[in-house]
């Protein structure tokens, strides 16, 4: 889902960087505001975490490959604004490092694999685990639904942004300047690669590593201490209401 | 080698294993497993095709018959080190990719968490 230099025209990728720039911004108040420093650590993992996850390329019939991205079990550990930042960390390097993801298209893929993917898996989590306890397989399944979902509309969402570009970006021919394909070719292939086949591998690492870690110290958990006093209060106030 | 600067390094060792020793179970774990993941990190070679939307200019000129000329003039635009996750060279098959892939795989592992910590070690002051 790294968009290279080239498929994206100048009015997307600007549009993308505009928008990326309030979200990196409130990203970075997010996290002074509601990370402690004894979390530091767990943001520099993420960021190594995403960047290896992305190394692991699965192949697809009919010759293309793809990957997992593991931003929504960022955001379900860190919070999504955390995980805008801990992605945004991994996409840069792999942009300015390893080439993979354009300079021009960075904005767009810190959109799409940095902001759809964590806030889409961590409000599919939050909606799905409801008010279950930490370590109950609902709360595990949610995660994994989240990671799901949260990669398969990212893709269709990057796929929109290079569908747009015949009608956007051509010549006064109609030939196109920079990605050929329309939205009825770019749209369906990011979903069906996608939902197919990647969103599987994000759904089982974002399942496992959320298992894990909800089971063995749910308190890294960024927001599990205000959940518990959230619920426990209106366990109390149901206790009351009959009297 | 200075027997000094030997003992030295030698402290300086212990001390980050001291450091890690310290860390929390769970965070020990989740480093090991992404120890683990770089170890296997060739399986991501298995796969070879190009990812949609992924082509360099010679596969879109085979896919649709010319190469769009805004395309022509941002490809290329900048050239990384390690381009495609692999050390200079030609390298056509999995074996000779493999230490480009770990290079890489422990390249941006630490520049990836160096950056991250850097951020959080700058931005991040509560401590409650």
């Amino acid at each position: 889902m790294h968009i290279p230099d080239g498929y994206l025209g100048p009015t997307t990728f600007i549009t993308m960087y505009l928008i990326m720039i309030p979200i990196w911004l409130y990203a970075g108040y997010w996290v002074q505001k509601n990370l402690r420093t004894r979390q530091v650590p767990y943001l520099a993992l993420a960021a190594a975490f995403s960047f290896v996850i992305m190394m692991f390329n699965v192949p697809v019939p009919g010759g293309s490959s793809g990957h997992a991205v593991g931003s929504a079990l960022v955001a379900i550990i860190l919070g999504p604004w955390a995980a805008v930042v801990t992605t945004s960390c991994a996409l840069l390097i792999q942009c300015l490092i390893f080439g993979d993801g354009g300079i021009t298209a960075f904005g767009a893929n810190c959109f799409n694999m940095g902001t759809v993917i964590p806030f889409v898996g961590y409000f599919l989590y939050k909606l799905i685990a409801g008010k279950s306890s930490i370590d109950s397989y609902r709360r595990i399944a949610a995660a994994a639904i989240g990671g799901y979902f949260g990669l398969g509309i990212a893709a269709g969402v990057a796929g929109f942004e290079m569908g747009i570009q015949p009608i956007l970006e051509h010549t006064a021919a109609g030939v196109p300047l920079y990605m050929p394909y329309g939205l009825n070719v770019t749209v369906p292939a990011m979903l069906i690669d996608h939902f197919g086949f990647f969103c599987w591998v994000e759904l089982i690492v974002t399942g496992l590593a959320f298992a894990y870690i909800a089971r063995n110290s749910p308190d890294v958990i960024f927001n599990y201490k205000s959940e518990i006093e959230q619920y426990s209060k209106t366990d109390a106030n149901r206790g009351v209401a009959p009297a | 080698m200075p027997t000094g600067e030997w003992l030295q390094r030698e402290a300086s060792k212990m001390d980050i294993m001291g450091k890690f020793n310290k860390l929390d179970k769970t965070f020990k774990v989740l480093v090991i497993a992404l120890i683990v993941l770089m170890v296997c990190v060739p399986v991501g070679l298995i796969a070879s095709g190009t990812a949609f939307g992924e082509w360099g200019p010679d596969e879109l000129q085979q896919a649709v018959g010319y190469v769009p000329t805004g395309f022509q003039q941002l490809t290329g635009l900048w050239s990384a080190p390690l381009d495609g996750y692999d050390l200079p060279g030609n390298h056509p098959d999995i074996p000779t990719q493999t230490p480009g892939y770990y290079v890489s795989a422990i390249v941006g592992v630490l520049v990836a968490a160096a950056i991250a910590y850097g951020i959080g070690k700058v931005i991040i002051k509560r401590n409650d």
